[in-house]
């Protein structure tokens, strides 16, 4: 263990909708500088565990300490200051359809700034830029392709150069290159900002290409079964669930399931 | 589909012809009752030779063949079948049915749902507070000038909801003063007394019938809008992204919808009442022999500034709740396409509810105070 407070920590986090129970006594840390993977099966609880580490869904125990603050046991004003370090990028972009993207991109800036006019627009062109969208200042988000709206979505979560940036499945919907592509920004972004970046996915391809840690959720057990390098993971676990997910079932040897097309 | 015992223990069951969708099948029974445990039988066989065609009402049938198999603890050769039927048989079988996975229909008991329903109610009224509370302090920030939200999207709002709406207001508020009229004068008529049309119209329009016929017009236009936008807005995690961005959605997409109907109702319902005196007028001239200016005159003695604040007092109320049930019902949205409308549908209930128990309440409260 390095000597360093971990970024982000988690600890006994159960979630819960209800009484039914997601997953329970999840525990692990995020360093900083990190690209965090938390992988699993679907419906194994991936992107609430991300709703519960932006504030957005009460934990039914459990805490989640930034730099060893707890959001959850900080007062209203506390939080709205932990939150202004995030930029979180939804799986659908979740951009506001009534607004253009510079007004999307400008609105936190608005926000939490004192900055003029001229120097948001600035900002808002440099941010578009920076994810290849370079004139579409005054678009709507109806009138541009999925990719767009993601990568659009990307400049949005990073308008206030955050601490810490939450991916949604960022390359679901994305074709083979946009999705490298969104690997090589993320990566980038990290290196040139320093941000620390969680990425809920399970995009086999990008969790090997840019993390160096991760969360394994298992849904039948509602229990982490595995975190740490998922290189490591891979070379290392004897887990048959995680050797499966990590080779797309191919580690037991055979696959019987797969339908072949000889005749 | 015939069958028969090769061996002691074994039975072949032959399958020819064509199993296909639509194809005439079968009857299991009696196969069923062949392989009923205790029937000595250990194995199944099938011979496919004769089968010219299949799809999957084959595959269903088999499972139905092999599920009894297993229950009477007899084993099931499927070498005798077709490689792409052993293999989709193969597919179906491979991943176990997931313990607790399947649903069952469970009949709830009378008393149980009726609890259920009382707390479901008690829940919604608590969450209904909660909103109210949350816009009421929404609103006072707005006051003390904290609150913020965007000029250019309140316009667009005012907008949407006011002058937008005139050509609807329009046509039922001439439609509601010529039906009034209508009915007054028969009875009227009958005593020679057709100016009181002017009365009837004028007062009723301008005390209640204007404000509560915008008010039902702007639930079922502008509620059941505010409710689908916001839903959309939760279904694609937009509000999710406001509330993470620290903004608060109550300040940002509630306020600005409450204080445009605010501003808007009061004014369509001035226009309501006029047109709907206007409709009075069109029968009085048209089918009483009543003039103009008599109409225009008894007209200005029967209403009084008083009916006419009352009637802007009710908008004033009704703009309030038209947008608080729309808001309200697009917030609590769930997370799919259905849920979006449910979301209006609900924003209208509401909104009509709410507005013709609050219309009791203002006339009752009125004539408590003698007004």
């Amino acid at each position: 263990m390095n000597q360093e407070k971990p970024h982000i920590a988690v600890q006994n986090l159960t979630m819960a909708f209800g009484t039914f129970v997601v997953q329970r006594d999840l525990t692990f840390t995020i360093n900083r500088g990190d690209i965090f993977i938390i992988m699993g099966g679907s419906g194994c609880g991936k992107s609430t565990l991300l709703r519960h580490m932006v504030g957005l869904q009460i934990p039914a125990q459990g805490r989640v300490l930034y730099e060893g603050r707890s959001f959850w046991d900080a007062g209203p004003e506390e939080q709205e200051g932990l939150k202004r370090h995030f930029g979180i990028l939804y799986q659908s972009g979740a951009l506001w359809s009534s607004m253009t993207l510079a007004e999307n991109v400008s609105l936190p800036l608005e926000e939490y700034t004192d900055l003029t006019r001229d120097q948001i627009r600035e900002l808002v062109s440099l941010k578009l830029s920076l994810v290849g969208l370079a004139g579409f200042e005054e678009y709507y988000p109806s009138e541009i392709s999925g990719g767009m709206k993601k990568r659009a979505g990307l400049a949005r979560a990073m308008a206030l150069d955050p601490d810490i940036l939450f991916f949604d499945e960022p390359s679901a919907g994305l074709d083979p290159i946009s999705a490298h592509l969104l690997d090589e920004l993320i990566l980038e972004l990290r290196d040139s900002l320093g941000a620390t970046v969680v990425i809920v996915t399970h995009e086999l391809a990008s969790i090997f290409a840019i993390g160096n840690n991760s969360v394994f959720l298992d849904t039948e057990t509602k229990r982490m079964i595995a975190a740490g390098d998922p290189k490591k993971l891979l070379a290392g676990s004897q887990d048959p669930k995680i050797r499966n997910f990590l080779t797309r079932g191919e580690a037991n040897g055979k696959n019987e399931y797969r339908i072949s097309n000889d005749k | 589909m015939s069958f028969s015992r090769e061996t002691d223990d074994t039975m072949l069951v032959r399958l020819a012809g064509n199993w296909k969708i639509g194809s005439c099948l079968p009857s299991l029974s009696k196969l069923a009752k062949e392989i009923k445990p205790g029937a000595g039988i250990k194995c199944i066989t099938f011979d496919t030779k004769g089968l010219t065609g299949w799809d999957s009402v084959l595959l269903t049938y088999l499972i139905k063949i092999i599920d009894q198999c297993t229950q009477s603890k007899i084993q099931a050769e499927k070498e005798g079948l077709p490689q792409g039927v052993q293999r989709l048989l193969a597919l179906a079988y491979a991943v176990p049915e997931r313990i607790g996975a399947r649903r069952e229909y469970v009949r709830t008991p009378f008393l149980e749902h009726t609890g259920q329903a009382a707390l479901d109610f008690w829940r919604s009224t608590l969450e209904m507070l909660d909103f109210i509370g949350d816009a009421f302090t929404a609103f006072i920030r707005l006051l003390l000038g904290k609150a913020q939200f965007r000029r250019s999207e309140f316009f667009l709002i005012i907008q949407e909801c006011g002058a937008r709406a005139f050509p609807i207001v329009s046509l039922i508020s001439v439609l509601v003063g010529l039906i009034f009229a209508f009915v007054g004068a028969i009875q009227l008529k009958m005593f020679g007394a057709q100016i009181y049309v002017a009365d009837l119209v004028g007062i009723a329009m301008v005390r209640v019938m204007g404000a509560v016929m915008t008010g039902i017009i702007m639930a079922g236009r502008t509620g059941a809008a505010f409710a689908a936008q916001l839903g959309t807005m939760q279904v694609n995690e937009e509000i999710d992204a406001l509330k993470t961005m620290g903004i608060s959605p109550m300040e940002f997409l509630v306020l600005p919808r409450m204080l445009a109907l605010m501003l808007m109702m009061p004014l369509l319902c001035l226009y309501a009442d006029l047109m709907g005196i206007l409709g009075g007028l069109l029968v009085a001239v048209s089918m009483l022999d009543v003039n103009i200016m008599e109409y225009y005159v008894e007209t200005r003695s029967a209403v009084t500034l008083t009916y006419l604040w009352i009637g802007l007092f009710h908008s004033v109320v009704f703009g309030v709740l038209v947008a608080l049930a729309g808001c309200l019902r697009g917030i609590q949205c769930g997370r799919s396409a259905s849920a979006v409308g449910e979301a209006a549908t609900s924003a209208v209930v509401t909104g009509i509810v709410s507005i013709v128990v609050a219309t009791g309440i203002i006339t009752f409260l009125c004539e408590v105070l003698g007004i």
